[in-house]
């Protein structure tokens, strides 16, 4: 689904990827993790196409297709989803409606009917009963005012109701209390399927007691220093970051 | 990237700049007593319309152009310009679209406003002011058989003398301020309102207002008239061909709200606002006042600036009846080099009376948009309360927002409430709705909708959609 070849990215002067690859099949779901500053939120917005963060070498290829030639909002309605690290407060603006509006711009995409008030919100407070969400967050301004819990619950709403091919989640579990993270986790759970990856961008293994990831890799100044499985994660909270550090300067 | 699309979003032209070709019966540039008596000859007013106009002129000639506005312009020369444009075909007014000239259909098609079609669909009454004289007007026996008035104002100083004595000038009087005085001396042409005691008006009124010839200052002169325990609904929208040389435009709008009565006037302005450098462009001088003369009663403005290269306004309620209401919505954008100093007053004389004010602003490019706000409270208005939420936004990083506003309060158990609040569209934000597939267009109308969406929701239907297709967002609230 997804191929990055030695992806080398800058923001402003400072060179943050240096040659990082890195291949997701449908199906999988991958634990990126890795100490501050290694790049995991870079790689993260490259994919989903920031524009401060310029490409400077490799390629990614994404369905078949060169991913660095769409515009962010043209991958979106491919299937990228970027569950963000801090979502941006939209005040004015209703969830409901930013939701509709994303529904609708894929729906469009896909040549497929814009859906009807009535069948979105009655799919939204579904997934909403499902990941213990008031429904009245529909009717608040996007992200206004919410807490940090709330704002990544939103998040997961988002990402339930688009259905991505490939989601990636950017530190989600940050700043989550055990209830939240728990219903975060499910959400993120029960979107796992055959057909879809799932990429967690996380600094702790807490979050992957409890969505099991089946590729964990770690990322340090730039580049892939090491992958394995579940067990992997495993070692790195045992053994700090430190370990792997050595590992690849060795 | 994203700020390079920001700025082409921003700077799309103006749409609606063409010119229609119809010859136009001008008077020769220039402003004297002669013109003045020109002009009431012209419209065969009666002696006391003449009188009226000239006093005006000649206190006109005594007053100083003002000065304190937010605004920066090079001066109207005011003997350059024509006092007096009307179609040719002025001598046989049409009885029926059939025999309106079809160039004029064809403008009101290009500008997407198709007369009798939008007429029918929306019931709407459709007075259309084509530079300076009424050529269509509409719905004219069912508002009859109500017994509402709704005319030109050239007609109703005709028909109706006896009304347009007793008011005009009642709210605005001539000498009030300099545009003000200009316009009761030159006015051309506008529309007549009165509805009667106890009358509910059976339709939405509405006007579209064009300048249309070079060179030709535009002086529309209004005056509603609400009796008691009657309810309108005035709708007021205009654009304006592209043109190179500024164009003046000062009307005067005044509102009569007596006992129990209640007067809903909204604006959409779309005039052309010049190009990208500040060439071409309306000059928008604008005297609007509404008096609550009696109890009970309420003016709500509700306006819509997009356009004009200078806008000088401040739509204005005079609370005089006890527990009279005014309202105030306003969203006014100002991009490119438009610059906007617009606002309200609210001036409480009754006991228990009540203000509210909601103003908008949307600045982009280089623009500056001010808004300038009095709320007076006088000794005698016992129990007085205003609200005003102020709030700007701010496109890009050349654009400004000022605001200025002056309270006058002269009796201790007045309430006065102020909010004010600045804010940016972000990149972030941005990048937010592109990421869930939105484009930036799109997200950039939903955030400038859901910034508006408080005064856009006090616009009758029909206007709303005018409204959101001015500011090319799509409405929110659909869902929830």
């Amino acid at each position: 689904m997804l191929e990055i070849n030695n992806l080398k990215s800058r923001i402003g002067d400072t060179e943050i990827l240096r040659g990082l690859s890195l291949t997701i099949n449908a199906g999988e779901v991958h634990a990126i993790m890795g100490p501050n500053g290694s790049g995991k939120s870079t790689l993260a917005q490259v994919i989903a196409g920031h524009s401060d963060y310029v490409v400077t070498g490799g390629e990614v290829n994404y369905m078949g297709n060169d991913l660095l030639d769409l515009e962010p909002e043209e991958r979106a309605r491919e299937g990228i989803f970027l569950g963000f690290q801090y979502p941006v407060e939209i005040p004015g603006v209703n969830n409901a409606y930013l939701l509709k509006a994303a529904v609708n711009a894929k729906r469009k995409h896909q040549g497929l009917d814009e859906v009807d008030a009535f069948e979105f919100l009655k799919c939204a407070r579904e997934k909403m009963a499902a990941l213990g969400m008031d429904s009245k967050f529909l009717n608040r301004g996007v992200n206004e005012g919410f807490s940090g819990g709330e704002k990544k619950r939103n998040e997961i709403l988002q990402m339930a109701m688009l259905e991505p091919r490939l989601a990636i989640l950017d530190e989600t579990d940050s700043g989550l209390d055990i209830d939240a993270l728990k219903a975060v986790a499910t959400g993120v759970n029960n979107l796992r399927a055959a057909d879809r990856a799932i990429v967690l961008v996380t600094h702790y293994q807490r979050l992957l007691d409890y969505i099991e990831p089946d590729f964990v890799h770690v990322l340090s100044e730039g580049k892939i220093v090491r992958s394995g499985d579940k067990t992997l994660a495993l070692k790195l909270e045992e053994k700090g970051y430190d370990w792997v550090r050595e590992a690849a300067s060795a | 990237m994203t700020s390079e699309n920001l700025e082409s979003l921003v700077n799309r032209r103006y749409e609606h700049g063409f010119v229609t070709d119809i010859e136009t019966e001008n008077l020769p540039p220039g402003l004297d007593e002669g013109v003045v008596r020109a002009i009431s000859k012209r419209k065969n007013e009666p002696e006391f319309m003449l009188e009226w106009r000239l006093q005006a002129y000649r206190q006109w000639l005594e007053m100083q152009e003002p000065e304190w506005a937010h605004l920066h312009y090079a001066p109207v020369k005011f003997n350059e310009i024509s006092y007096y444009a009307a179609p040719k075909s002025d001598e046989d007014r049409p009885k029926s679209l059939d025999e309106v000239d079809p160039k004029l259909l064809e403008t009101y098609d290009k500008l997407g406003i198709p007369l009798h079609e939008r007429a029918r669909l929306a019931g709407v009454a459709v007075d259309a002011v084509f530079d300076s004289v009424s050529v269509a007007t509409t719905f004219k026996d069912k508002l009859s058989d109500a017994g509402v008035i709704f005319c030109s104002f050239s007609e109703a100083v005709l028909e109706h003398p006896e009304l347009v004595k007793k008011y005009l000038g009642s709210v605005v009087p001539r000498r009030d301020n300099f545009y003000a005085a200009l316009n009761s001396a030159v006015f051309s042409d506008g529309s007549f309102v009165y509805i009667p005691k106890g009358v509910r008006c059976p339709m939405e009124l509405s006007t579209y207002f064009r300048i249309n010839a070079a060179n030709t200052g535009q002086f529309e002169r209004t005056l509603i008239i609400a009796d008691e325990g009657s309810h309108v609904s005035y709708l007021e929208g205009c654009t304006a061909p592209m043109r190179d040389e500024n164009q003046l435009h000062a009307a005067v709008v005044e509102l009569v709200a007596l006992e129990g009565a209640q007067i809903k006037y909204s604006t959409v302005q779309n005039w052309y606002p010049g190009d990208e450098n500040g060439v071409g462009g309306i000059y928008n001088f604008v005297t609007k006042r509404g008096d609550c003369r009696g109890a009970n009663s309420k003016i709500s403005w509700t306006q819509v600036e997009t356009g004009s290269a200078i806008t000088w306004k401040y739509p204005s309620c005079l609370l005089r009846g006890e527990n009279s209401v005014g309202e105030f919505y306003s969203v006014a954008v100002a991009n490119n080099m438009q610059q906007a100093d617009t606002g309200t007053k609210m001036i409480h004389i009754g006991a228990n009376t009540r203000s509210t004010i909601v103003s908008k602003g949307i600045s982009a490019g280089k623009a500056q948009n001010a808004y300038r706000g009095l709320v007076k409270v006088m000794p005698q208005a016992d129990g007085a309360r205003n609200h005003t939420q102020c709030d700007s936004l701010l496109i890009g990083k050349d654009c400004g927002a000022h605001t200025f506003p002056y309270m006058e309060i002269k009796n201790p158990s007045a309430r006065i409430e102020h909010e004010a609040t600045t804010s940016k569209i972000s990149a972030d934000q941005l990048f937010y709705c592109r990421q869930r597939g939105i484009s930036e267009e799109d997200a950039v109308n939903m955030i400038v909708n859901g910034f508006c969406k408080e005064v856009f929701k006090e616009l009758p239907m029909e206007f709303a959609v005018e409204a959101q297709a001015l500011l090319n967002v799509s409405l929110e609230g659909a869902v929830g």
